[in-house]
């Protein structure tokens, strides 16, 4: 057995039990949840009443919190709305798939190499880098719009798929998120034996610390997928092909309250992707539980 | 001797040279797109500039100005200390104590749970608007509307122009919508604790499940909870938009305008992009300020 098993052994069931609560008490505690979590879904269950309101029900005022007399009239009449768009409506979708794939993913892999140097590599400047990178979260966005601005047009990436995605890779949080959890979930003495046993840094990071913090990439996942799939730029797209599915969306509810059921609709199904997301990204942070049992 | 250089270059290479190669997508990018700006920006902060003819060197009376001759300043910063030192603490203790409980609970309840309380971040956009027909200062909104049935009001309460209570519904509100990325970065960083520094724990003596989760959970995903810490603090002073769109800016009195819709208003309506640098570069300070405070704080954990 190399070092590496060694350390890096599957988890044994426990023969402590753990002070965890009885049956009863888990059962309270779920109702007691579920009902402070009910507060919480409120919004969540507007939207999809009021997408299958009638219009007279749309233009009760005030709005009725549950729908009477529920239609799909909305959902039907969505097509037909976004029919005389520039652009066919699977364009806009595909953008926003892309868009938002293609930077989740070279954040996570951008961010967690970082994250892993400045972690588990002994670099010149690591520590003071690593400050600058946290703290440049706290730096408020909406003075940097311009400078951001001018850099976006000096490196000529106005107007195309990069302005989307070059902007979201160096996302400070997630550096961040992945730099903690290596710290207090790597033990230093797993890379030792990853190196003595002969494993090159790279490899050490991909197939050893990777799975390790999967619950972080997993979060990292669902935030970056989330936030890039509602992004609607300001002022750096112009070509219609190239705007998001958001984008084209919210242009709906401009539309009075007569397209406000539609409207209403269109957000109902863009919450989809990233309810997916969520629940495959939460899954996995499960998962990992179990298959991850470190010894220091 | 060239494959000798070559040879020293590989190994080095494999030592601290890849780490530098990894580092530098992100590096790179993050100079790019981060610090640029921001350095640009704090230039800005001692400039006179309009957005349209080019930038005037006027050295310190941006800042000169804020403690001189800015009589709102004052009402906006104890808006936003106020805001921040209630709504911090309480949404981040709340995250940690939520994703604790949810913790134990087997997959798919969990899976429920977490989803309910994340909700409101996830739904992101207008969903807090909900709140707006909910509080609405005529006799429909939800809130009067029951109260008046009630009896307990006679005439309904304009919410958000009142400074008796708006302050309090936005923290509320603020709560309601707080469990995003502190709350997820706990439930993923405990699941990183150590199952056997339990059983470890339970022979020095561990007595209760309070016990267990000072001496033992938190400290051991304490980078997590700097993590989450950091977020809050970022979160609670860069609360403006919504706030806005709620209690309208200005709000009455400026009872409830924070700094970030303040800086919001001097540079997109005023052109004063000058002086909102040097009030984002305070706001930076500010933020600074509490960053070191949380983390002597979270020195303390289990002690």
């Amino acid at each position: 057995m190399t070092k590496i098993q060694r350390i890096f052994k599957p988890h044994n069931k426990s023969q402590y039990k753990r002070y965890t609560r009885s049956t009863g008490g888990n059962a309270l505690f779920f109702i007691f949840l579920f009902l402070a979590g009910a507060f919480s879904v409120v919004p969540l269950i507007y939207c999809i009443s009021t997408s299958f309101k009638p219009i007279d029900e749309l233009l009760l005022f005030p709005p009725e919190f549950f729908v009477k007399r529920p239609t799909i009239e909305n959902y039907l009449a969505l097509p037909t709305l976004l029919n005389n768009l520039g652009v066919p409506l699977a364009r806009y979708f595909f953008n926003s798939v892309f868009v938002a794939v293609a930077s989740t993913a070279l954040h996570i892999i951008a961010a967690a190499m970082a994250a892993y140097v400045f972690s588990k590599g002994k670099i010149h400047g690591g520590t003071v880098l690593f400050l600058i990178v946290q703290f440049a979260l706290l730096y408020n966005g909406y003075t940097l719009a311009i400078p951001q601005y001018f850099i976006f047009s000096k490196i000529g990436i106005i107007d195309t798929y990069l302005v989307y995605i070059l902007p979201a890779i160096p996302s400070s949080m997630g550096c961040f998120l992945m730099k903690q959890y290596m710290d207090s979930g790597v033990p230093d003495a797993l890379i030792e034996a990853a190196c003595i046993d002969g494993a090159s840094i790279f490899r050490t990071f991909w197939t050893i610390v990777m799975p390790i913090v999967k619950p972080a990439w997993m979060t990292l996942l669902l935030f970056s997928f989330k936030d890039m799939w509602s992004i609607i730029p300001s002022g750096t797209i112009f070509s219609e092909q190239l705007k998001t599915l958001p984008q084209v969306l919210s242009t709906l509810s401009a539309g009075g309250i007569a397209r406000s059921g539609s409207a209403m609709v269109a957000t109902v199904l863009l919450m989809i992707p990233p309810i997916i997301v969520f629940v495959i990204s939460q899954k996995n942070v499960i998962e990992t539980m179990g298959s991850s049992g470190i010894k220091e | 001797m060239k494959t000798n250089t070559n040879g020293s270059f590989k190994k080095w290479m494999n030592k601290e040279g890849l780490y530098y190669v990894m580092l530098f997508p992100f590096i790179s990018l993050f100079v790019l797109f981060t610090v640029v700006p921001v350095l640009s920006s704090v230039i800005l902060s001692f400039t006179d500039y309009d957005m349209i003819s080019n930038p005037i060197f006027v050295g310190l009376e941006n800042y000169a100005r804020m403690f001189a001759n800015d009589t709102i300043l004052a009402t906006i910063l104890k808006n936003t200390l106020t805001f921040a030192i209630i709504t911090g603490p309480l949404s981040y203790i709340l995250s940690i104590l939520l994703a604790w409980m949810i913790n134990e609970f087997s997959s798919w309840a969990r899976v429920i749970l977490t989803f309910m309380f994340y909700t409101p971040a996830l739904v992101g956009g207008t969903a807090y608007l909900i709140w707006q027909i909910a509080f609405s200062g005529d006799s429909y909104g939800y809130v009067n509307s029951m109260l008046l049935s009630l009896g307990l009001i006679t005439d309904p309460i304009q919410w958000f122009k009142n400074p008796e209570y708006n302050m309090t519904i936005i923290i509320v509100i603020q709560l309601w919508l707080s469990m995003g990325v502190s709350f997820l970065a706990n439930l993923s960083g405990l699941q990183n604790v150590n199952e056997e520094m339990y059983e470890a724990g339970a022979i020095d003596g561990i007595k209760n499940r309070w016990h267990e989760l000072w001496y033992l959970t938190l400290p051991s995903m304490k980078s997590i909870l700097l993590f989450g810490a950091v977020m809050q603090i970022q979160a609670v002073f860069s609360v403006g938009g919504i706030i806005s769109s709620l209690a309208g800016y200005p709000s009455v009195d400026n009872s409830v305008d924070t700094l970030v819709s303040y800086i919001g208003d001097i540079g997109g309506s005023r052109y004063e992009m000058g002086y909102a640098a040097a009030l984002s570069v305070l706001l930076f300070v500010m933020m600074m300020v509490f960053r070191l405070i949380v983390g002597n704080v979270l020195k303390l954990l289990g002690k």
